[in-house]
């Protein structure tokens, strides 16, 4: 799980060529004007031109896949935070769905594909990934007292989502999971409270319920 | 326990039951710290006052007897603690400044006084050099003398040098009364940073994360457990010991650091005496565990509890009750430890805005049978 933000190479072993590293920014056409081949990243905008005659080995081919992810990665500063953020916090992964493929009465939304899988997967995990960011940053959350949510909720704990709606006497309402974030973020953290539908809110409660993951619900248990 | 703080403060009209409480809380408050002739005193004073005053229940029940038995040569005696204040300076945090200093109130209006006060690690939060000087200002505000320790909060910013500087050096022993007392320092961890080439303040921040997986495991080290055991050596069996560490000397929860990596080897130092008791820090919750003949209990933290681990509670700690998210000082406070003639101790840990817990010495000597704190209604789930 640590390169979900790194594409997926879509490099056929056979393109393996001699890398000029200059990023080409004509099209297949204007490489065949000019020799060789272009060799294109699945993002369909990032190319590296091959020229003819590079030998086809796993040596050259690697050199390619290089020369394309050092142009992605200088075009996308800052594309580590989830495997550094993986590396310091644990994030329950959500459900791979990998059951999914390849079964089914081939209809088209009982069928998904193992991209479309992993899209899921990696988009999910990615959300909860950031949501860590902000539980474990004073900054983000936006305190005026250097105090994050981990500080009394280590990887989570003690935050009991799926308890949620309840009647909470404090607060003079039925609240759900969101209210109560706010509630931390206002009282204890001393930051500013997030608007609902806010993506840090989104997160912080994707990383939340994620770590409870396969409890089973229990609204208005204390 | 007796406590006045259980007693109903009515200003006008006072009950009998009331003040029969008040009566029953001065004559306990009066025993703590006594030998028998002024326990003799006190007990027929109590009476006296008692009497003079109307009341008509029967005093002599609540009379404990154990103590004129008790060993004249190793009295009865009690110190405090404060721990875990995770100061940042006043203006970016005046909570946590606030909250140690009420922790300094109350020890400084514990009547008898305590011998001497423990403060049991983390005065810093993040090691830095004005937050160690907030802290140490504050602490010379108690009246009794101050036995200092360290914590991974006031070391990994400069490795522990501001922290010598201002307090000594990080392990140390002294006598009390009979009682032989060492102080470690348990959270040595082997070198992360390096490799990685961290700066001090990431360093700091890395080890300040509890559930942060890119630090080590908290030990005390080969040198530092070669010391103890020369430190020991000249120690008999038979002399109590009370052991200070940061960390909880035993394996709890490791992915929150509520371990010890070389506790075992620790333990097995500490096995050939007939009563031992460790304190420690760092885990911010009522905690109790007994190994052999080693009793260990939990500090309080004055700036936030932590939650009770997933796994790993060792059996004979009752929980204290989840505290109220809405209550800033709710769940945290400081705590009282009262050593008995033979070396055991009672537990007190003294929790902001809600009644005290005590863990006896029966509670733990006679495995959990006897003398059980009163279990919490809102457990950890």
């Amino acid at each position: 799980m640590r390169s979900l933000t790194l594409p997926v190479l879509a490099l056929a072993a056979a393109a393996a060529a001699a890398v000029n590293a200059q990023s080409a920014s004509g099209n297949s056409s204007s490489a065949a004007t000019q020799g060789g081949k272009v060799v294109k990243l699945c993002d369909n905008q990032t190319t590296v031109r091959v020229p003819n005659g590079t030998p086809k080995t796993r040596a050259a081919g690697e050199k390619i896949s290089a020369a394309l992810m050092a142009q992605w990665e200088a075009k996308h500063p800052g594309n580590t935070w989830v495997s550094e953020e993986l590396q310091a916090h644990t994030v329950v992964p959500p459900d791979d769905n990998l059951r999914l493929v390849g079964s089914g009465q081939r209809s088209t939304y009982g069928s998904p594909s193992l991209e479309e899988v992993r899209l899921w997967n990696n988009e999910t995990y990615k959300f909860a990934v950031y949501g860590s960011t902000v539980f474990h940053s004073g900054a983000e959350l936006g305190s005026e007292i250097a105090v994050s949510c981990d500080m009394c909720h280590p990887n989570a704990a003690n935050t009991h989502p799926e308890t949620y709606p309840k009647f909470q006497p404090q607060l003079g309402r039925v609240v759900l999971l969101r209210d109560m974030i706010n509630w931390c973020i206002e009282h204890p953290v001393r930051g500013k409270v997030l608007d609902p539908d806010d993506p840090k809110m989104r997160a912080l409660e994707a990383y939340i319920l994620a770590q409870r993951k396969g409890t089973a619900l229990d609204y208005g248990k204390r | 326990m007796a406590d006045e703080r259980n007693v109903p403060r009515i200003p006008h009209v006072r009950s009998i039951e009331t003040r029969y409480l008040e009566q029953r809380a001065a004559l306990f408050r009066g025993l703590t710290n006594l030998d028998r002739r002024s326990f003799l005193k006190v007990a027929t004073g109590a009476v006296g006052a008692a009497v003079a005053a109307g009341a008509e229940y029967p005093f002599h029940s609540f009379l404990p007897v154990n103590v004129a038995h008790a060993d004249e040569a190793r009295p009865r005696w009690s110190f405090a603690y404060i721990s875990d204040s995770h100061l940042y300076v006043a203006k970016t945090n005046e909570r946590f400044v606030r909250q140690l200093l009420r922790a300094v109130d109350d020890v400084n209006n514990l009547d008898p006084q305590p011998d001497f006060v423990l403060y049991g690690g983390d005065l810093a939060q993040l090691g830095r050099k004005d937050q160690l000087d907030l802290g140490a200002e504050i602490l010379k505000a108690v009246k009794a003398p101050v036995h200092m320790m360290v914590g991974e909060h006031d070391w990994f910013y400069d490795l522990g040098e501001h922290w010598k500087e201002l307090f000594g050096p990080e392990h140390y022993s002294f006598d009390h009364k009979g009682v032989h007392c060492v102080v470690l320092m348990s959270v040595n961890e082997r070198d992360f940073w390096t490799e990685r080439g961290m700066t001090p303040i990431e360093r700091m921040q890395t080890v300040a994360g509890l559930d942060d997986k890119i630090q080590s495991r908290f030990e005390v080290g080969a040198p530092q457990r070669e010391w103890l055991r020369k430190d020991l050596e000249r120690i008999p069996s038979s002399t109590p010991l009370i052991v200070f560490s940061h960390s909880p000397l035993y394996k709890y929860y490791r992915p929150w650091n509520f371990w010890t990596d070389d506790a075992e080897e620790v333990q097995a130092i500490l096995g050939r005496f007939e009563h031992v008791t460790v304190l420690h820090g760092h885990t911010h919750q009522v905690l109790t565990h007994r190994i052999g003949n080693i009793d260990f209990h939990g500090m309080l933290s004055t700036a936030w509890p932590w939650p009770y681990a997933p796994e790993g509670l060792p059996a004979l700690t009752v929980q204290m009750s989840r505290p109220n998210p809405f209550d800033s000082n709710d769940g945290l406070g400081d705590g009282t430890v009262t050593v008995h003639p033979d070396g055991l101790v009672d537990k007190l840990y003294d929790l902001w805005n809600r009644n005290p817990m005590e863990v006896k010495a029966s509670y733990l000597s006679s495995g959990g049978r006897q003398d059980a704190p009163e279990a919490p209604l809102l457990a950890s789930y």
